[in-house]
């Protein structure tokens, strides 16, 4: 999938920010996962190194060293759980297999309605509201118990259903 | 607890809007520094407060800014580090989502004092409410012309760019960040030459953190001389203290430095639960070294005597552990966290990281030797002081303080061949 023209314009428009296109890269990075399900297709690489003007490596090797891209597909709602020592000191252990339990897979799984992947994290910073969940890249959930699990998926299935897809959407990066 | 801090709103309100942020004194500082100083008089004033840095390492920012080659080599930049990310600290956060014009205000003021002609806030990722905050206070503030060209009439012009980084923790390290933002792994380089001769761009870069910068406005509005009546002599000022872990209110508390430790767990943050005991505390962020429950009673936080006491101030992140907690487990969360975020370059590092986790698993699961705990001690004291950047001498202080301060405890695992408290601590 090459890059759309609108993609390319909206990486392009961060340029003057900068004296080398080259500090676009983890924000262009941040747009095409938004765009693209929650990961960075493989053949969005080639047309992106053009246009920041360099080699598809030094793309490939940007996506592989940060924790938050992906180079394989991920869930609609990718659920990341913080299992730092202050989360882990407030039971974030079992909070994540409360969740694996319920969704039926293990972290780095997708569920087959590819609504739901699990991921953990290191610290998030928020460690004085800890255990804390991450979905995709929006505003922590804090304070977050085995028992608010049932209706947090359920809102995230609603919120699903509401915009009319499963499996991918644009959400990577917004809210 | 008479004192009041300065740097947050009171607890529920929000000063992101910069109506509330005038209202309670906000660019007062930044007037004053451009209309009525010289830039050699502001650098002169942040000297004098004494201002360490909030980061975790502790330096003067009025030391590093002076470090800057004289005005006429431009451009030159400020790397603002927003990437807060050592395990236990959260107050950064804090400022970016309740009080984010005090940090362009800071950024505007330090600007004056360098001759900067940008200023690149690098955030952590994962901080997406922060970054549509600061991001919506920076083009509010460029509406009312604190930024953008000939910013109130004094011939400076400064424009300020958030940019988001994307998980790595190494990217707080001051020169990590500068290779992330120019579009790279975030691998730190060898120093020298330093970020104030060359930085990004291989340019002059002043870099601060974001809390650092917060305290700009108030040293410039108030005064040096009022600076320094908060705090100790030589940690001056007041500072945002996290504090998590096993107590009945965790959270946020600004405190002058030289707060009794004791004040901020039993006072502030409630205290621990009913009939628990205290068994150890971490003062500041999961790299600094642990610190047992009786010096932990008797230290004030600041950096002279946390560091007479085996330990560092760190970023303030202070971390609780009572009774039930195990301390081989809270060592296997940092050995994993470090063997996780290490970038990889220096041998020392990438392997010892990976051999100070397994180890510490091994001693969890009872399956590890006595001869093994003096191999934990001899590998952390080989990642020390070896390496390009600091993540290495983290990692080993970070788990291995924890078998020096409680070695009994490691042992009891080995000879019970498992852990003492399982089913009673924490899982990790």
């Amino acid at each position: 999938m090459p890059l759309s023209e609108e993609l390319k314009a909206r990486i392009a428009a961060e340029f003057p920010k900068y004296p080398e296109k080259r500090a676009v890269l983890l924000t262009a990075l941040h747009f095409i996962q938004a765009e693209c399900g929650g990961w960075v297709p493989p053949d969005t690489v080639p047309d992106l190194a053009t246009l920041l003007g360099i080699l598809p490596i030094d793309v490939e090797e940007v996506v592989s060293f940060y924790p938050m891209y992906h180079s394989d597909p991920v869930g609609k709602w990718h659920l990341q759980i913080c299992t730092n020592l202050p989360c882990c000191v407030a039971g974030a252990r079992g909070l994540a297999q409360a969740l694996e339990e319920r969704l039926d897979i293990l972290s780095g799984e997708i569920t087959p309605d590819g609504l739901f992947s699990i991921g953990e994290s290191e610290c998030l910073g928020s460690c004085g509201t800890a255990p804390v969940l991450q979905v995709n890249n929006e505003p922590f959930v804090e304070n977050l118990k085995p028992a608010d699990l049932p209706a947090l998926l359920e809102r995230l299935r609603a919120r699903a259903a509401a915009s009319g897809s499963n499996g991918s959407n644009g959400s990577g990066g917004g809210r | 607890m008479a004192f009041v801090g300065y740097l947050l709103p009171p607890e529920g309100r929000n000063w992101s809007a910069l109506a509330d942020y005038k209202a309670n004194g906000g660019y007062e500082g930044a007037e004053k520094a451009v209309r009525q100083m010289k830039p050699a008089d502001v650098l002169t004033e942040v000297k004098n407060s004494g201002l360490r840095g909030r980061g975790g390492a502790g330096f003067a920012a009025g030391m590093k800014w002076s470090f800057l080659p004289a005005d006429g080599v431009h451009p030159r930049y400020i790397a603002c580090n927003a990437d807060e990310s050592e395990p236990g600290t959260f107050k950064d956060r804090q400022i970016l989502e309740r009080n984010p014009h005090q940090l362009i205000e800071g950024l505007l003021i330090a600007a004056w004092a360098n001759s900067i002609d940008a200023a690149y806030v690098y955030m952590r990722g994962e901080y997406r409410g922060a970054f549509d905050n600061l991001n919506a206070a920076v083009a509010e503030a460029r509406a009312a012309g604190y930024l953008g060209r000939n910013i109130l009439g004094s011939g400076l012009d400064f424009e300020i760019y958030v940019h988001r980084g994307a998980g790595a923790y190494i990217c707080g390290e001051e020169t990590g960040l500068m290779e992330s933002l120019e579009g790279r792994k975030g691998q730190p380089r060898k120093r020298p030459p330093f970020p104030a001769i060359a930085g990004l761009w291989k340019r002059p870069t002043v870099i601060n953190n974001v809390e650092t910068m917060s305290h700009v406005p108030h040293v410039i509005r108030k005064g040096a001389d009022w600076f320094k009546t908060i705090g100790t002599e030589k940690s001056t000022g007041s500072t945002i203290f996290g504090v998590s872990g096993q107590v009945m209110r965790p959270g946020t508390y600004e405190l002058p430095f030289g707060t009794p430790l004791r004040e901020i767990i039993h006072e502030y943050a409630g205290g621990l639960r009913p009939g628990r005991t205290l068994k150890a505390v971490i003062p500041g962020g999961v790299s600094m070294p642990v610190l047992t429950a009786e010096t932990a009673m008797q230290v004030t936080m600041d950096h002279d005597t946390l560091q007479k006491n085996g330990s560092l101030l760190g970023t303030g992140a202070v971390i609780v552990f009572d009774d039930t907690s195990c301390m081989v487990r809270a060592a296997i969360v940092i050995a994993r966290f470090f063997r996780h975020e290490s970038c990889g370059q220096c041998t020392q590092c990438r392997e010892g990281t990976g051999w100070l986790h397994k180890l510490m698993m091994q001693i969890e699961a009872g399956k590890a030797r006595k001869s093994d705990l003096d191999t934990v001690d001899e590998i952390t004291r080989q990642m020390e002081g070896k390496t390009i950047c600091a993540l290495s001498d983290a990692a080993a202080w970070g788990s291995g303080w924890f078998l020096r301060r409680f070695r009994p405890e490691f042992e009891a695992h080995i000879e019970r061949g498992g852990c003492p408290l399982a089913g009673v601590s924490f899982e990790v």
